[in-house]
């Protein structure tokens, strides 16, 4: 599905990744770790075309195709979905109507018709349902006045209706309350499949009960040092992240 | 590689046209240039108007001779030459006694340019339309339909002719001709606009509509709208205007005035789009208009605009809230781009008691221009219990454009409640990537943002006016974003 090749990055020439490499399958979960300033968000952030950000060096291929040449919103239409850290507010937008676009704007970048206004409303209902989302959620104007919790949630609604085939999750757990948590996380494996994959850009350990990765990727001054499965969590959980930088040093 | 960046795609806009910006050639008849008493003389004789207009006609060009072109404003601009402008020019071969059917096939085609096919309007929409090119009005639809209710729809040219009784008793009774430098000056020179008059009791049963176009180089278009609301009728009414790209300035002074009787209410919307100028900021319409309203008891009046168009926007829609618990309502989009420089906003001059306004303004600017809120809120001594509510808000593209808000408040009675509020926010890149992460690209991004912020306004506008609002404001901020 994704293979990342020796990625270089940097932004206002600040070098920030510096050689990375990963490779996620279909129907796997990874997890990606790290202190504050390893680099996390903005591998997310260079996955998904921002353009501030450089790319010296390397390859991001999505399911055979380079992504250098593609624009953020043409990486959107080949499915790839980020749920940002930061969810920007948009007054005057409901959340309805900004959805329906991203579909519709979707769609005709692969040469198909509007939605029928039937099939996104069942649509709707469907996913808000997964989601536990009350519909008057839905007219309010995207996440202006949002809690934290809300924000989330949205940004997972907003997964569950774009079906992406990668989702990135950066730091999803910030800022939930537990109930919060495990509703997200639920929505999350509700939409995982065989034939889609997450990304999990995370600080704790914490929301890894609910979200189980397959693989778990320690992320160190913009190099992945350290990779194992689900119990290298736990251990980063236990003993911080020094050891790892002694390991790398040493 | 080669990415498509931010600046290729706002070079690429750049060389995106005014839509509307084409020329229609017809046979027309412009007066010599220049303005004086010999003029303002020949346009009213031009029109066959009774002596009582060419007099005041010409007491109104005495006190524009006497007075200066305003300089309050915050704008920037070489002021107009008067006397190198032809201030009356007329489509050729329109008959005075015309229909539809006769109306010139070169107008006809100019029109279906414009979207507004007389013929379609007429049959697919409830609207009765009222055509001022250059400065003559050329049909009137629905005239006969309205008729039977008792509404009178017309060019005011003929309004003078027919009902000279009710012209004048209204003309420049809300707006009066020592007004202002350019309100003397329309009242001096105007050669056409529409007329309007909705009887006791009427709710007009469609929407009335005026289409202003300058065609014509080098005249001025000076219409003048007046419409009359007897006791405990409605009417909602549509505005709209275009011109097409030219590099020198053409001038545009209109005057409006509206009377809300007892218990009326009126409705007064405007999409202005004309020629804002060049990218470099050559060319353009000079859009200096004095639109004010008069409200009698328990009468309400809105004036709902969407300006996005002109080089020099100098306009504020006004009410007169004379009778007790009458309602004055303002919702204002303005956008700037380019060099356009906008001074816009509107006076809520509060007399009778129990009085409410309120305010809502959405200021876009982009580019290089400047756009500037300037508000009054007037409350008289008599005004017990008075309310205001006035929300100015703005929104920046960009680092090299302005927003400024000027909001006046005299309050002269201790019962008053204003109140005012005002953010400024700018479309942030942050904004953008949120959006083009969703598969939405960035001019529509940035079409989705300016819709959200300027909904409060677009939800005031008729149906099919709202539509057409919207994509203005996308055609207009095309590429804007930096």
């Amino acid at each position: 599905m994704l293979q990342i090749n020796d990625l270089h990055a940097s932004v206002d020439d600040k070098s920030i990744l510096r050689g990375i490499n990963l490779e996620v399958k279909a129907g796997e979960v990874h997890a990606i770790m790290g202190p504050n300033g390893s680099g996390k968000s903005t591998l997310a952030s260079v996955i998904a075309g921002k353009e501030e950000y450089e790319v010296e060096k390397g390859q991001i291929v999505l399911n055979g195709e380079d992504l250098e040449d593609l624009a953020a919103e043409e990486r959107a239409h080949k499915g790839i979905f980020l749920s940002f850290q930061y969810p920007v507010e948009i007054p005057g937008v409901s959340v309805t109507n900004f959805i329906k676009t991203a579909i519709n704007e979707t769609r005709k970048a692969k040469g198909l018709e509007d939605m029928p206004a039937k099939d996104m409303l069942k649509l709707i209902r469907e996913k808000s349902e997964l989601l536990e989302i009350d519909r008057k959620f839905l007219s309010r104007s995207l996440n202006e006045g949002f809690s934290g919790g809300e924000k989330k949630r949205n940004e997972i609604f907003q997964m569950a209706m774009l079906e992406p085939k990668l989702a990135i999750l950066d730091e999803t757990d910030s800022g939930l309350d537990i109930d919060a948590l495990r509703i997200v996380a639920n929505g999350v494996n509700k939409l995982k499949s065989k034939d889609n994959a997450v990304v999990v850009i995370t600080h704790y350990q914490r929301l890894l009960d609910y979200i189980v990765p397959d693989f778990v990727h320690v992320l160190l001054d913009g190099r992945i040092v350290k990779s194992g499965g689900k119990e290298l969590a736990h251990e980063l959980e236990e003993k911080g992240y020094d050891w790892i930088k002694e390991e790398v040093n040493a | 590689m080669s990415k498509y960046t931010e600046d290729d795609l706002r070079e690429e806009l750049k060389t995106k046209e005014y839509e509307y910006g084409f020329y229609t050639d017809i046979e027309s008849e412009t007066f010599p240039i220049g303005l004086n008493e010999d003029i303002v003389r020949a346009i009213s004789k031009k029109k066959e108007e009774p002596e009582w207009m060419t007099a005041w006609r010409l007491e109104a060009f005495r006190v524009w001779e006497s007075m200066e072109e305003p300089d309050w404003a915050n704008v920037n601009y070489t002021k107009p030459d008067f006397q190198a402008i032809a201030y009356y020019s007329a489509p050729k071969s329109i008959d005075p006694n015309k229909t539809l059917d006769d109306v010139d096939p070169d107008l006809l085609a100019m029109y279906k340019k414009l979207g507004i096919s007389v013929d379609e309007q007429k049959k697919m929409n409830n609207i009765a339309m009222d055509i001022v090119v250059d400065s003559v009005s050329v049909a009137t639809t629905f005239k006969k339909t309205l008729a039977e209710k008792g509404i009178i729809f017309m060019p005011i040219s003929e309004a003078i002719q027919e009902h000279p009784e009710l012209v004048k008793k209204y003309i420049g009774t809300v707006v009066p001709t020592k007004d202002n430098f350019y309100a003397a000056l329309n009242s001096a020179v105007f050669s056409d606009g529409s007329f309007c008059y909705i009887p006791k009791g009427v709710k007009c049963p469609m929407e009335l509509s005026t289409y202003f176009r300058i065609n014509q180089a080098g005249t001025g278009q000076f219409e003048r709208t007046l419409v009359i609301a007897d006791e405990g009728s409605y009417v909602s009414y549509l505005e709209g205007c275009t011109a097409p790209s030219r590099d020198e300035n053409q001038l545009h002074a209109a005057v409006v005035e509206l009377i809300a009787l007892d218990d009326a209410e009126i409705k007064y919307s405007t999409v202005q789009n004309w020629f804002p100028g060049n990218a470099e900021g050559k060319g353009g319409v000079y859009n200096f208009v004095t639109k004010r309203g008069l409200c009698e008891k328990n009468a309400k009046i809105s004036w709902t605009q969407v300006e996005t168009g002109s080089a020099v926007t100098w306009k504020y829609p006004s009410c007169v809230l004379k009778g007790d618990n009458s309602v004055g309502e303002f919702y204002s989009i303005a956008v700037t781009n380019n060099y356009q420089q906008a001074d816009t906003g509107t006076k809520m001059i509060h007399l009778g008691k129990n009085t409410k306004s309120t305010i809502i303004s959405k200021g876009i600017s982009a580019g290089k221009s400047q756009n500037s809120y300037r508000g009054l809120v007037q409350v008289s001594s008599r005004a017990e219990n008075a309310r205001n509510f006035s929300q100015c808000d703005s929104l920046l593209m960009g680092n090299e454009c302005g927003a400024h808000t000027f909001p006046y408040i005299e309050a002269n009675n201790k019962s008053a409640m204003i109140e005012h509020e005002a953010t400024t926010s700018k479309i942030g890149e942050d904004q953008i990537f949120y959006c083009n992460q969703r598969g939405i690209d960035t001019e529509k991004a940035i079409a989705l943002i300016v819709n959200g912020f300027s909904k409060d306004v677009l939800n005031k506008l008729p149906m099919e006016f709202a539509v057409e609002a919207q994509k203005l404001l996308e055609i207009s901020l095309e590429g804007s974003v930096g």
